[in-house]
């Protein structure tokens, strides 16, 4: 009865019942394989989460992306005004998270390797590009950089899935991959 | 001192202690009231989320989903808890609570907290959610209130410390103390940790949120806040573990298949927890692959083996209890023969299933460094949680109130035949709830979004059409879920109010600690609890074969998930 004290007082040295014994370790060995999946997957799979992020300022960064978009903007979107930009293949490429908007639009080619920048100017937002299924958190003063390699072609779009106040479900941005 | 203080249920055979007995009402029944009104939001949200009919407008939606975030995962939670802890420190080991005009502050602050985080929400400027992430800001009342509510429950966490040494000192009980009340133990000193990690980030938030400190850096806040957030799930584990063992004792008489396996495994939840905190910042910059790796598995996930071994050993527990009894057919007799009408046994059963197969298993699924990715922040989080602690916890404290509400409060339970179905009904809409939710998450579907048409938005977006069914699948399951959470609260207050009294002559409904009649305490102190009884037959010769091939079951449903993950999450952009 387990709202009893144990009918033995020693009960540990009771022994272990068979199946219990072989429970605990078929389950020890999937939790081992578990924990070694992670180590492998850092070495042998491709979609691996960044180690690289900075301390930034909002003005700093904010000032990075401004510079990317006024040298590649290729376009302006006419329904948000936000500029299309087309940064050269391999570059340093900035998006910036500010209520209630993902901040320029951009415009990638498949298969090349970009770094992309992400940090926020003002609350927590949660980048999350669409339909690819990419999710990171952003965060204000950090700065996020990711290795990214567009495999797929067509439109993207980044979902802010942190809530970030009542226009949270407004804020929606763009990347193209050609 | 020598008053009659005691009385015997003569139902249940346990002893209540007139002042544990009233604090553990009080608790009970302020936890019931803040299910209710979570609950009635939870539906709100759901309703919402249903892309057909998207009831509420945005400002009333982010409202409703903080305060039903709050009011389930905090306080009906907690006060549900602190009940718990007098249940399974007075009662079960028949000793007087200590201090228990201290117990009674330590209410009165859990209440003065709730309300104030109430008032913030109700005023219209704290919808931050559960989690206020900082630097979006609350109200100071907001950070008080949590603060004072946490307060409270760490008073009620060392009087239940304080009342097994008193129980120790005037030898209440023989031997070690019961499986059950080791188990509460455990969830005391998870929540002990859980309440100073929260004191230590809101108390400077609540500061900053006064204009006294400049800034609170975001990443701090997120590792320490869920060192509180995160364990604080842990506690509910530890509690409900408990509460399935006890029930499987009070429905079976089952005894644990050993002793020192199932209190090890308790011990593992406390050893291998403490950064849990970071299988919510996997996805964050800042902190390193190493560091995520390390302390989200400790290279062996030992608390998630202590889940496992848990997860065999209370169905075996109840399978070799069943089988003594003479279910002893094929591999599942003792199953198909448990009492499937009785409540008390099939919330818990169900608790159990679900939160093992469904909660455990993508828990442990997006809680993997990489794999967190196709999952951080997406609906799949919320599946996951509504298997947990909507299925794990809440239905284990709705099959132990249907247990105390003729034990404890001494009233009978009114609607029997709602009694028997609304366990199906709240777990089958919380299971269809949490299916399709993991689902709609797996397609990227956003958690916390009011509009995933993004008909405001300046961009357009569309989500495939299978992610806007099954979040209409979802609401439906929300829905039913509602339902079936609003008879509980029908069927629990309407006993304490309606049922018939089970003691004649006495007044007996005081759930907030006037005096009950002094005919009931003619108990001065119990004799010496003692040991559980020997098994006479031994139970060598029994094993629990069935729950063993349940168990192998849930293995395969494990890996199978586990790997179909990994190769969907082979199929995103390169990146690292």
């Amino acid at each position: 009865m387990s709202i009893l004290p144990p009918s033995q007082k020693i009960w540990w040295k009771e022994p272990i019942h068979g199946i219990e014994m072989m429970w605990i370790i078929i389950a020890l060995i999937w939790c081992l394989v578990l924990f070694a999946w992670m180590p492998y997957w850092h070495v042998y799979g491709k979609q691996n989460l960044s180690n690289e992020s900075y301390k930034t300022a909002p003005e700093v960064f904010e000032g990075k992306a401004n510079a990317m978009a006024k040298a590649h903007t290729v376009r302006t979107d006419p329904k948000s005004n936000i500029p299309v930009v087309h940064p050269p293949a391999g570059s340093d490429v900035y998006m910036l998270g500010r209520l209630w908007q993902w901040w320029p639009i951009l415009e990638l080619e498949k298969d090349k390797t970009y770094r992309l920048h992400l940090s926020s100017l003002d609350w927590q937002h949660g980048f999350s590009l669409q339909p690819t299924n990419i999710n990171l958190q952003i965060l204000p003063g950090y700065e996020t950089v990711v290795t990214i390699t567009p495999d797929q072609s067509g439109e993207f779009a980044v979902v802010c899935n942190e809530f970030c106040g009542v226009g949270h479900h407004t804020m929606l941005g763009k990347i193209y991959v050609k | 001192m020598a008053a009659n203080m005691f009385r015997q249920c003569p139902d249940s055979g346990l002893f209540f202690h007139k002042s544990a007995e009233s604090l553990m009402k009080a608790h009970a029944v302020f936890g019931v009231v803040y299910l209710l009104l979570g609950g009635f939001l939870g539906l709100l949200v759901a309703l919402t989320r249903m892309p057909s009919l998207h009831i509420l407008n945005a400002e009333d939606f982010y409202l409703a989903l903080s305060i039903h975030g709050t009011a389930i995962l905090i306080f009906w939670i907690i006060f549900f808890e602190m009940a718990v802890l007098y249940f399974a420190s007075s009662t079960l080991l028949r000793s007087r609570p200590a201090t228990p005009g201290i117990g009674w502050v330590g209410f009165l602050l859990m209440v003065i907290g709730s309300t104030l985080v109430m008032v913030a929400f109700f005023r219209g400027n704290s919808s931050v959610m559960f989690t206020s992430y900082v630097p979006m800001p609350a109200e100071p009342i907001f950070y008080l209130g949590l603060i004072l509510f946490a307060v409270g429950a760490l008073i009620g966490c060392f009087i239940f410390l304080a009342t097994l040494v008193v129980a120790k000192q005037e030898k209440t009980y023989d031997g070690s103390i019961p499986l059950v009340t080791f188990g509460a133990l455990t969830a005391t000193i998870i929540a002990i940790f859980t309440i100073a990690s929260g004191a230590v980030i809101l108390i400077p938030t609540w500061l900053w949120s006064l204009g006294f400190i400049s800034h609170i850096d975001p990443l701090m806040y997120r590792t320490v806040w869920w060192a509180l957030g995160h364990s604080s799930q842990q506690i509910n584990v530890a509690a409900h573990v408990s509460i399935w063992y006890a029930i499987a004792a009070i429905i079976f008489g089952a005894k644990p298949m050993s002793e020192k396996v199932s209190r090890t495994a308790f011990l593992l939840y406390i050893l291998f927890l403490q950064l849990a905190s970071a299988h919510h910042i996997l996805a964050d910059p800042g902190v390193s692959s190493t560091w995520k790796v390390f302390n989200t598995s400790y290279a062996m996930y030992l608390a998630v083996l202590a889940s496992m071994v848990h997860g065999l050993t209370v169905p075996g527990c109840i399978e070799v209890a069943q089988r003594k009894k003479g279910f002893n057919n094929g591999l599942f007799e003792w199953l198909k023969k448990a009492p499937w009408a009785n409540p008390v046994f099939s919330a818990m059963f169900i608790s159990l299933i679900i939160f093992g197969f469904i909660g455990g298993i993508t828990g442990v699924v997006m809680g993997t460094e990489q794999i967190n990715l196709i999952i951080h922040n997406t609906i799949f989080v919320p599946g996951h949680f509504h298997a947990t602690v909507a299925v794990g916890t809440t239905m284990a404290f709705m099959a132990i109130t249907y247990f105390l509400i003729p034990v404890l409060f001494r009233r009978q339970l009114i609607w029997p035949n709602a009694c028997k179905w609304q366990p199906y009904l709240f777990g089958g809409g919380m299971l269809i709830l949490s299916l399709f939710l993991l689902g709609a998450g797996t397609l990227g579907v956003p958690r916390r979004h009011w509009d995933i048409n993004f008909s405001d938005a300046a961009l357009q977006f569309q989500f495939a059409g299978t992610a806007i069914t099954m979040m209409g699948i979802a609401g439906l399951g929300g829905f039913l879920a509602a339902m079936g959470g609003a008879l509980f609260c029908l069927i629990a207050v309407g006993s304490l109010v309606f049922g018939k009294r089970l003691d004649p002559g006495a007044s007996l409904f005081s759930s907030f600690g006037f005096p009950m009649a002094a005919s009931c305490y003619n108990i001065e102190r119990p004799g010496k609890l003692g040991l559980a009884p020997v098994e006479q037959t031994g139970d060598g010769g029994i094993q629990a074969k069935g729950t063993f091939v349940l168990a192998l079951v849930f293995l395969a449903a494990f890996v199978v998930y586990f790997f179909i993950n990994a190769k969907y999450l082979s199929s995103i952009w390169p990146m690292g």
